[in-house]
């Protein structure tokens, strides 16, 4: 699309030019610190057989990746499709419902046939559950106002609250010794990682990430909210409809693959527009996507390696997240 | 804020004795519901047993049920007056966590303190919570309706990450979960009298109702028709705070019940509290008296924490309101 391209590049002037610089020096910054923060979680107080800790390593690198920059990303263009920096996609309860569906699933067939059922199958379903979810929820509230994005996230929350008590409720039809065997699965974990699934789900959230990435032009104009992005040649439902599909997508997998973490997007997309200064999504996307990785690996690596001070890292990311949205909203107030 | 008109208030009055025959008769059944036997016949006969069980178990528990779901009503009815926010509820303001906040760090900082002290620390704090909110809220940008409660989500959030913290650091984290967790299994005589208070609450809300209905069009009619609208507001929350700590204190959190019934009672019969506010108790007894059936025969003869079957029903009800509302 020629002409949209021409309108997200307009004629380079100086402090373009300075603006531009002062983008590429960040991004160059976030990425150096990626690769220290990945190298350090690589080689940390190495222990034992080299290649095997090694491995496991890799592994959960992999998996954190996949979860920093498909957060990362998702809530950075859903920002732009719902005019809004305060709100996140992880919000909408996908996490509990992730915790429903193994809980459900575990009830009906039994924990251990559920286990036995092939990792790809298990999470391929329970994906395609949570993307439905998602897109539903967009489709019955998001009519493009603001008043109605504030609706559906409320209700995403209240799902979410649904989906507990649901969930709680067949923890307690499950057998104590089915429980235990399922446990492990409902807590974000990086260690748990089966490595045949980080293939295809790697696969899948590449595909997502090259087409949200094609559409960054078109997403700046989104950005200049509806109606001038329709004057502009954008056709903006549609647009929404495909930013959409690829929030669940990005959110989705890496729930399905890990566990839940819910918002670290909101944090590294805030932190990310802070350091660039700038919405245009070529820079925002990657900057996004760099921290989410360097977050979410530095605070793995200070919580599990340097800190003998044990505790859950689900409180501190509650905690951590509830604050971040809170100062938001009071910053959003002072403007 | 639509005054009720003249077909609301007679069907008010007709619904009334329809809302006190359904406590009652849930009740009875509540009281005849349960593990052990005891059935009217049994009862005449005098039956030592049965007796000892009615006395000490079902009748303190089925009180305790009808007292903490009409207080709990009554108090979501008050705040959504006072904060003119009819998705803000103990539950969606942060109020209940602080509550169970204040009663963590009572039973941390004070072990051996009585369950009254611990109480009131708990009272005090989700009055500091709600306040904290209602400060927060009033900063928003966006004065819009459903932000609200979405903020108070999420201080709700803040204050439960902030209380689970402690509870691990101080080993308490089994207690905490039952204290969020509701559950009316271990309400017997000698356990559940504090309750009490909370019926003599809603009846000093009741008495207060006008004034709170005068506050909720806002600051300038109150101080128009001489209403000191900050000292009301700070009655009227202080109420809740108290409601909400006993509840938690004594049977532990009850989400949604606050923000479903009051909701279903004024969307029918508007917004004067004094007169709503004794169909909202109602409503409420019947909620829990309801949920709790529910919880105590879906696994028989194992029983559900009543909050978490609350938690489906509320969410479920609260889930359809919203929906319904987008037509709107």
């Amino acid at each position: 699309m020629p002409e949209v391209d021409l309108l997200a590049s307009p004629a380079p002037t100086a402090g373009d030019a300075v603006r531009r610089r002062s983008a590429v020096v960040v991004l160059g910054l976030l990425g150096l610190l990626v690769v220290v923060v990945a190298t350090l979680f690589m080689t940390w107080d190495l222990q034992g057989s080299l290649s095997f800790a090694l491995k496991l390593r890799a592994t959960k690198l992999a998996a954190m990746t996949m979860m920093g920059v498909g957060l990362g990303v998702a809530t950075v263009v859903f920002h732009t499709i719902t005019a809004n920096r305060i709100l996140s996609p992880a919000l909408i309860g996908l996490d509990r419902l992730y915790e429903l569906i193994q809980s459900a699933a575990a009830w009906t067939i039994g924990a251990l046939a559920f286990l036995q059922v092939d990792a790809r199958i298990r999470f391929l379903g329970i994906t395609a559950i949570m993307v439905g979810f998602t897109l539903w929820l967009a489709r019955v509230f998001l009519r493009r106002t603001a008043a109605d994005l504030h609706r559906m996230l409320l209700a995403g929350v209240v799902f979410g609250a649904v989906f507990t008590s649901l969930s709680s409720l067949v923890i307690r039809l499950i057998e104590p010794s089915e429980f235990t065997i399922l446990q492990d699965s409902f807590y974000a974990d990086f260690a748990a990682v089966e490595e045949e699934l980080l293939a295809v789900a790697g696969l899948v959230m590449a595909v997502v990430l090259v087409a949200v990435w094609r559409m960054r032009d078109r997403l700046d104009v989104m950005a200049l909210g509806r109606d001038l992005a329709v004057e502009l040649g954008v056709d903006h439902g549609r647009t929404t409809d495909q930013v959409m599909v690829a929030v669940a997508l990005l959110v989705a997998i890496p729930t399905a693959l890990v566990g839940p973490v819910t918002f670290l997007g909101l944090l590294v997309a805030n932190l990310g527009y802070q350091l660039t200064g700038t919405f245009r999504h070529r820079v925002t996307i990657p900057a996004a996507a760099l921290l989410g990785v360097a977050v979410l690996v530095g605070a793995q690596l200070v919580l599990e390696e340097l800190l003998a001070f044990q505790t859950r890292a689900s409180i501190v990311v509650s905690f951590v997240g509830g604050v971040t949205f809170l100062i938001l909203v009071l910053r959003e107030a002072r403007r | 804020m639509s005054a009720p008109t003249l077909t609301s208030q007679a069907s008010l009055r007709r619904t009334i004795p329809l809302g006190l025959a359904a406590v009652v008769l849930l009740a009875l059944v509540s009281i005849f519901v349960g593990v052990s036997a005891v059935d009217p016949v049994g009862l005449l006969q005098g039956d030592p047993q049965q007796r000892t069980v009615l006395l000490t178990s079902r009748i303190p528990r089925t009180l305790a049920v009808i007292l903490s779901g009409s207080a709990m009503g009554v108090a979501g009815l008050v705040m959504q007056a006072l904060t003119r926010n009819r998705f803000v509820a103990p539950a969606t303001a942060g109020t209940l966590e602080s509550a169970t906040f204040g009663l963590l760090i009572a039973t941390v900082v004070l072990p051996a303190s009585p369950i009254g002290v611990k109480m009131l620390v708990a009272a005090a704090a989700s009055l500091a919570g709600t306040g904290v909110f209602l400060w927060l809220v009033n900063r928003l940008r966006y004065a819009d309706a459903i932000m609200v409660p979405l903020v108070g989500i999420m201080l709700g959030g803040v204050i439960m990450a902030i209380t689970t913290f402690v509870a691990y650091r101080w080993d308490l984290l089994q207690t905490l979960v039952s204290w969020t967790h509701a559950d009316f299994s271990a309400t017997i005589r000698g356990r559940y009298e504090l309750l009490w208070l909370v019926a003599l609450v809603s009846l000093v809300a009741w008495a207060y109702a006008q004034r709170f209905t005068i506050a909720s069009l806002g600051r300038e009619v109150s101080v128009n028709l001489g209403v000191d609208h900050t000292r009301t507001v700070l009655l009227g929350l202080a109420l809740v705070a108290v409601v909400t700590a006993v509840v938690v204190v004594v049977i532990g959190m009850i989400p949604f019940l606050g923000l479903v019934v009051p909701n279903l009672v004024t969307m029918r019969y508007g917004d004067r509290l004094r007169q709503v506010i004794p169909l909202t108790a109602l409503g409420g007894a019947v909620f829990l008296l309801t949920t709790d059936l529910v919880s105590r025969t879906i696994r028989h003869p194992f029983e559900m924490p009543v909050g978490t079957v609350a938690g489906v029903v509320g969410g479920t009800m609260f889930l359809a309101m919203l929906l319904r509302g987008r037509d709107a």
